[in-house]
């Protein structure tokens, strides 16, 4: 069984929820992005997700977008990105998902691209500007390589459409809470929790909630209904002071804030 | 342009928005709700003879339609060859052709029902025509703006806060229409079901290439008519500028099916032809993925959007609209590109010889005409799509020569 259908299917008979850490590649630099992703899991973390930098990412909010233009100004290159996942996601002890734009995607080549993540121990893909609507193609060359393709609803999606995305979506399902970009909120949407409850009433697929998830008080209002949780900016924030702080440091503070969130989630 | 290429037709884009294999819809899944939406209601309103009458009264009594065809006799016997026509889109309100569009967007706006507008600019001459329509109907307006264009097009960023909008501006990356695009939908993501984000070119996700291509065909249809009347035949060959590619392509579109006009589209050759120097994706770029649709791009081999220079704001983009693409690939429109220098040697030629001082972004089009021109008859006819008007530029024009400014 590919490596996330079968992590969830072993959280669930554990009845334990998912965290989701994202880190940001390149920032400041690759070696640390591996030592993060390391401490995430030692810490418990159940997936990571990598993002890869891009210079148009309209779906970021200022956190992200700073991250990516740091990494990009440092001239941070695919090649060197898959190289960095092909040491570390084969023995780092629970799978790593790329969040890639379609224009890196495309310009690499669809079926080298899943290829070459493939290859290298990734274990799925979320493409944030990549709608139900133009996935087809993608999603079968990931899926014949044992590839999630990780689909997102919003609080915008039509209930109809966002039972053909779970239909099609594999891994699981990635429930943006928010209309809106990726950053830390201090309030989550009122009815977060009754549309994603109502999307649980539509799938067994696993649904992850992401977008402004922060703080420990998300973590306890979300699990109940979620099966895992994301957590970015947040991390990616702390990240940012590695280049100028002890990364030592830097990288214990982001492990304790990662265990502060899974204290909450169980 | 290979044998095989398919011949270009005016039957697009498909349901799919697809232009042969350019457009689509690249964009995050919150947006898609709103793009049905705004799909689903253009259609509705292309049959709605209520607003389409709305419309056609605002083009003729606001922006005042139709705009002359004008013989350049004096730019003509100059270059000594065809005789040069302009579009004199720099006679509408607001000095350019950016109000035909939105105009339209803004009733589309009001139809469904939204009540907030957002836009992002270049040059500034979108967010001065978005501005003024959404004054026009009282709708609130925010323009993202790069900071780099608000410093070469401040006389435009004060003209739009003189029209009551909010200028945004925006400090990410180059500091120019990409940036501006990318705040601009970064606000729709947060706000899309109370605000339309009116975008001002052939770019974007599906429908926005066909809604701009489409309000922005006013330009053809009156040039075809135009030169029916005043020549008793179509022209030789039409001329435009492309940044993104609306007046272009609004220029264009009407002619695609006349297959015996020759359709020019000149990009911006900025200082040279090295990467980072020029905005030409279709001269130099390849096709790729940026701001929502599959298209030529300029774009490093990671897919990051390369950095791109031309000294008018208004062309200083690293993408064009999907239907350029198309119409590129098919043959139908011939993509060429002019350096700032020959521009600014048009536009010394246009204002000088004729009275007529053009934008910046015009000025590419009119150097390539003149050139065209030369190696013509005289009996043929060059028509240039004379986009928009030259004072928004005057102050850096006065730097780039350096000269001082009053």
């Amino acid at each position: 069984m590919p490596a996330i259908p079968d992590l969830f299917a072993k959280l669930r008979t554990e009845k334990r929820k998912a965290l989701m850490p994202f880190v940001t590649a390149g920032d400041p630099d690759l070696a640390f992005t591996a030592r993060v992703l390391r401490e995430v899991v030692g810490r418990g973390a159940s997936m990571c997700e990598v993002g890869i930098p891009y210079s148009d990412p309209i779906a970021d909010g200022p956190v992200i977008q700073a991250s990516y233009t740091r990494a990009l100004e440092k001239k941070i290159k695919l090649a060197a990105i898959l190289e960095m996942l092909g040491d570390t996601c084969p023995d780092l002890g629970a799978p790593a998902v790329t969040m890639v734009s379609y224009a890196i995607i495309y310009r690499h080549g669809v079926e080298k691209y899943c290829d070459d993540v493939a290859s290298r121990g990734v274990a799925g893909l979320i493409v944030p500007d990549l709608p139900l609507d133009e996935s087809a193609g993608l999603a079968k060359i990931a899926g014949e390589r044992g590839l999630s393709l990780i689909q997102l609803v919003t609080p915008t999606t039509p209930r109809e459409r966002a039972v053909r995305i779970c239909e099609t979506s594999t891994g699981f399902v990635y429930y943006v809470s928010v209309a809106g970009i990726t950053g830390e909120r201090t309030e989550l949407p009122p009815d977060l929790v009754d549309n994603v409850g109502w999307l649980r009433t539509q799938t067994d697929l696993p649904i992850c909630i992401g977008f402004g998830v922060s703080k420990p008080e998300h973590v306890r209002l979300l699990s109940p209904v979620a099966d895992g949780l994301i957590v970015g900016s947040a991390i990616v924030k702390r990240i940012a002071e590695a280049a100028t702080r002890p990364q030592a440091d830097v990288l214990k503070e982001v492990g304790d804030y990662v265990a502060t969130l899974l204290a909450a989630l169980r | 342009m290979s044998s095989a290429a398919p011949s270009a037709t005016s039957q697009v884009p498909d349901a799919a928005g697809r232009f042969g294999q350019f457009g689509g819809r690249y964009v995050p899944e919150t947006l898609v709700k709103a793009l049905e939406e705004l799909t689903v209601e253009y259609e509705k309103s292309i049959r709605d003879q209520a607003f389409q009458t709305e419309l056609a009264e605002l083009w003729r009594d606001f922006v005042g339609r139709p705009s002359p065809l004008y013989h350049a006799k004096r730019l003509s016997e100059t270059c000594g060859g065809a005789q040069i026509y302009f579009k004199r889109e720099d006679t509408n309100h607001t000095g350019a052709h950016k109000i035909n569009n939105t105009l339209g967007q803004c009733l589309l706006t009001m139809r469904m029902g939204k009540t907030r507008v957002i836009a992002e600019t270049g040059a500034g001459q979108h967010g001065v025509a978005t501005a003024t329509a959404c004054a026009h109907f009282g709708l609130p307006c925010v323009v993202y703006m790069g900071e780099e264009d608000i410093r070469r097009q401040s006389p435009n960023v004060f003209a739009m806060k003189l029209l009551g909008a909010e200028v945004r501006p925006v400090s990410t990356g180059s500091k120019t229409l990409r940036d501006a695009i990318n705040e601009a939908m970064r606000d729709w993501m947060s706000s899309v079901e109370t605000t339309h984000y009116i975008l001002g070119s052939v770019v974007g996700p599906h429908p926005f290439p066909r809604i701009v291509r489409d309000y922005q065909s006013v330009i053809g249809s009156e040039t075809i008519a135009q030169c029916q009347q005043k020549l008793g035949r179509l022209p030789n060959a039409v001329v435009a500028c492309v940044g993104g590619g609306s007046n272009a392509a609004g220029m264009f579109y009407p002619f695609v099916d006349h297959t015996e006009v020759e359709l020019i589209g000149v990009e911006a050759g900025g200082r040279s032809d090295k990467p980072g120097d020029h905005a030409s994706p279709l001269t130099y770029g390849q096709p790729g993925v940026l701001h929502g649709s599959f298209s030529y791009v300029m774009q490093d081999e990671d897919g990051q959007t390369c950095d791109v220079h031309s000294m008018s704001a208004g062309l200083d983009y690293p993408g064009v609209g999907p239907e350029h693409s198309y119409w590129k690939d098919a043959g139908r429109v011939t993509y060429t590109s002019c350096q700032d220098g020959d521009a600014m040697k048009a536009f010394d030629a246009c204002a000088s010889s004729e009275g007529i001082m053009p934008a910046l972004e015009t000025a590419h089009a009119v150097a390539k005409a003149m050139e065209l021109a030369a190696g013509r008859s005289k009996d043929e006819v060059i028509v240039v799509c004379l986009s928009g008007r030259g004072d928004k530029d005057a102050m850096e024009i006065a730097r780039l020569k350096g000269v001082s400014y009053g």
